[in-house]
């Protein structure tokens, strides 16, 4: 099977004139890195792997380990759809190995697909489809400056003189010529703020999808002058941008979230599943949302959690179930609303699918619903129901991530402490840094 | 230009219904033909793909249209025999005459396998040949691994590829997605069945919006590639 995978690979990058083959692979945080080989090189680097200096990388190998090996998976070859036609090129993602074969510990994606084996060795398969939200602004704006949004647009609107729409359609245009089906896309809330949902896919395969998601919304965008964004909270006062992930478990062909006899057809997996991510939901937090910034989209008022519940028809919650049009086996899926599209989908999927497996081995009872409004309650009203807050900055979820035993062994202990100790320098300097706000609150009246 | 769906002749002076629903399920056109006359009549112009026998206990005029089929195509149209159980002995000192048999009664499965196989092993004729499979203005080159529609190349992943060849090779059949997962996936891949309903949709989008269609789904059995029989 590998070797007409590689064949096929060849044979294509001969057939299409292919100048340039980028090795994709994605660091700690989940920036997507790349370096480029020739065509006569890819033969070489599909059979033993291309070796380069992982010192280099943030997050990756010590100095005194510093060589490793990009591997590439031939299933993921695909031609770069914005290249020149005279010059092709081609992306391939890859494993990195250490020298000696084995899986390297500090790549996410070695660690997803630990994840996703172990959950095929159960017989499941882990099925993501993520809403994506972003913000288009105008490009060319240094630091400090507010960003300038490129319309006043709304939800659903469909504005005369849309830039935007061309800019979303150009991109699902390209995103689909790399294998990744969209489902909806359209104008969200706030100003020039755009979301595109992908359907469905296994899990690592999505995680691929969503890298490749971010470079193709980039690319397209600056090749109109247009600087697009997956910070989570670029503007005040109008909603962030989100990752909302849309997630089922199947055992073959059969969806194991749903059970007709249910009075909302979720089988006792599903509702295990869903507790164990309600139990770990503050643990696996500084991964969904890595960055200071996270914390500012998940304020009440903005259409994103803030607490860790669960309800039907209730978008206050973090975890959603959304009402199947029909009972419809297939489409029985959560949806769990934290996550923003700046976290690094391999170890999100991974903590995601770690959580809701550990509800299901240890048989974690699911609590009730809230399907009340959420936001209006006071703090009393939410004890009373033993609900509690998802972590209120990204210090606060680092806390609650270094005691997690869950969090430890899902991620292994190279990536669990390089976050840590590189997550906790990001917030020592966020500490130190004087704001606007503090500016103009306190000078003159203190 | 060469027809890779090719047409049957289905020779015998009885057409049983489950011969014709056999043929119709597994995705064949054919034609029944009872004379040799009738037969040379409405051969297509590009010749039969093959032909399906019967042998029963009065069957000179079988034995003919096998023995011109033999002549007049240098032997390039394969035969497949239904023979009746007490004719069997028919079949000595005529090897020559057919490419394989099945006893009548037949099982469908085993007509529908026997029939596939031969076809496959055919594959060296100008009706099939092996390095190209075309259908409509979709070409797959199998030697070099290109697909193109209507001259475009599409940019397939290799499951993508792997997928669209097995449907293009077996158009207007529909199968099942287990089916498809084991034929093109093998069943140790962790994607799943649903993998298979996330590369339709992949290839859909790649085959473009006009050429989408040549995959149906067809509702709660699978999917099937190009026109069906009953015109679907």
């Amino acid at each position: 099977m590998l070797d007409q995978h590689r064949d096929y690979v060849l044979r294509t990058v001969e057939e299409r004139g292919v100048r340039l083959v980028r090795l994709w692979f994605t660091d700690v945080l989940g920036n997507l890195k790349s370096f480029a080989i020739s065509p006569a090189e890819l033969e070489n680097a599909l059979e033993d792997g291309m070796t380069f200096d992982g010192s280099s990388i943030d997050g990756f190998s010590r100095i005194q380990e510093a060589d490793v090996l990009a591997v590439p998976d031939p299933n993921t070859f695909e031609l770069i759809p914005w290249s020149e036609r005279s010059a092709a090129e081609a992306r391939v993602f890859c494993d990195i190995h250490n020298l000696d074969g084995t899986p390297f510990q500090g790549d996410p994606r070695q660690v997803l697909r630990r994840h996703v084996r172990a959950a095929h060795d159960e017989g499941f398969t882990f099925y993501l489809a993520p809403d994506i939200e972003f913000f288009y602004f105008e490009a060319g704006q240094s630091g400090g400056r507010k960003p300038v949004p490129l319309d006043e647009g709304g939800f659903f609107d469909l504005t005369t003189r849309d830039a935007t729409g061309d800019l979303r359609k150009e991109t699902i245009r390209k995103l689909e010529q790399m294998s990744i089906p969209v489902e909806y896309s359209f104008h969200e809330d706030a100003p020039s703020q755009q979301e595109i949902d992908l359907r469905h896919t296994d899990a690592l395969t999505m995680a691929d999808s969503v890298m490749t998601f971010r470079l193709v919304v980039k690319e397209v965008a600056a090749s109109q002058g247009v600087h697009a964004t997956f910070m989570p909270k670029p503007l005040e006062g109008v909603q962030g941008s989100g990752m909302h992930l849309h997630m089922s478990l199947f055992r073959g062909d059969e969806n194991a979230f749903y059970d007709d006899a249910d009075e909302h057809q979720l089988s006792p997996l599903a509702k295990s599943f869903m507790a164990g991510l309600l139990t770990h939901a503050a643990e696996i937090t500084a991964i969904t949302n890595q960055t200071v910034n996270s914390y500012k989209r998940l304020v009440p008022g903005f259409e994103a959690p803030v607490h860790i519940s669960w309800a039907r028809n209730n978008r206050s919650g973090l975890i959603r179930v959304p009402i199947a049009k029909k009972a419809n086996p297939v489409a029985t899926r959560i949806e769990y609303r934290s996550p923003d599209p700046a976290c690094n989908p391999y170890l999100a999927f991974s903590l995601l699918l770690a959580a809701g497996l550990r509800g299901v081995h240890e048989g974690y009872e699911l609590p009730e619903e809230a399907d009340a409004n959420l936001f209006e309650m006071d703090d009393t009203a939410l004890a009373k129901l033993g609900i509690q807050q998802l972590p209120q900055s990204l210090a606060d979820s680092l806390r609650v991530m270094e005691s997690s035993e869950l969090v430890h062994d899902a991620l292994g202990e190279h990536i669990f402490e390089w976050f840590l100790r590189n997550k906790r320098r990001e917030w020592r300097d966020y500490k130190t840094h004087v704001s606007r706000f503090e500016l103009d609150r306190y000078l003159r009246s203190l | 230009m060469p027809n890779t769906n090719g047409m049957l002749a289905v020779f015998g002076d009885m057409m049983s219904p489950d011969l014709a629903r056999t043929l119709d399920l597994g995705g064949y056109s054919w034609k029944g033909v009872t004379t040799l006359d009738e037969a040379t009549e409405a051969e297509p112009a590009d010749g039969w793909r093959a032909a399906i026998v019967s042998i029963d206990d009065a069957s000179e005029a079988a034995w003919s249209f096998c023995r011109s089929l033999r002549q007049h195509d240098d032997g390039t149209t394969r035969i497949l025999l239904l023979v009746a159980g007490g004719q069997i002995g028919d079949l000595e000192l005529r090897d020559d005459l057919f490419d394989d048999f099945c006893l009548s009664p037949f099982h469908p499965a085993e007509l529908d396998a026997r029939l596939r196989h031969l076809l496959w092993a055919s594959g060296a004729t100008p009706f099939a040949r092996a390095d190209l499979v075309e259908y409509g203005d979709l070409i797959l080159n199998l030697e070099t691994y290109q697909a193109t529609i209507a001259n475009r190349p599409l940019d397939l992943t290799y499951m993508e590829y792997e997928l669209l060849k097995f449907l293009a090779q077996n158009p207007g059949k529909v199968f099942t997605r287990e089916i498809l997962l084991s034929r093109v996936w093998g069943y140790e891949y962790y994607g799943g069945a649903r993998t298979v309903d996330v590369h339709i949709r992949r290839l859909r989008a790649k085959l473009g919006e006009e050429y989408a269609g040549l995959i149906a789904t067809v509702r709660s059995v699978g999917y099937r590639f190009g026109q069906s029989r009953w015109g679907g």
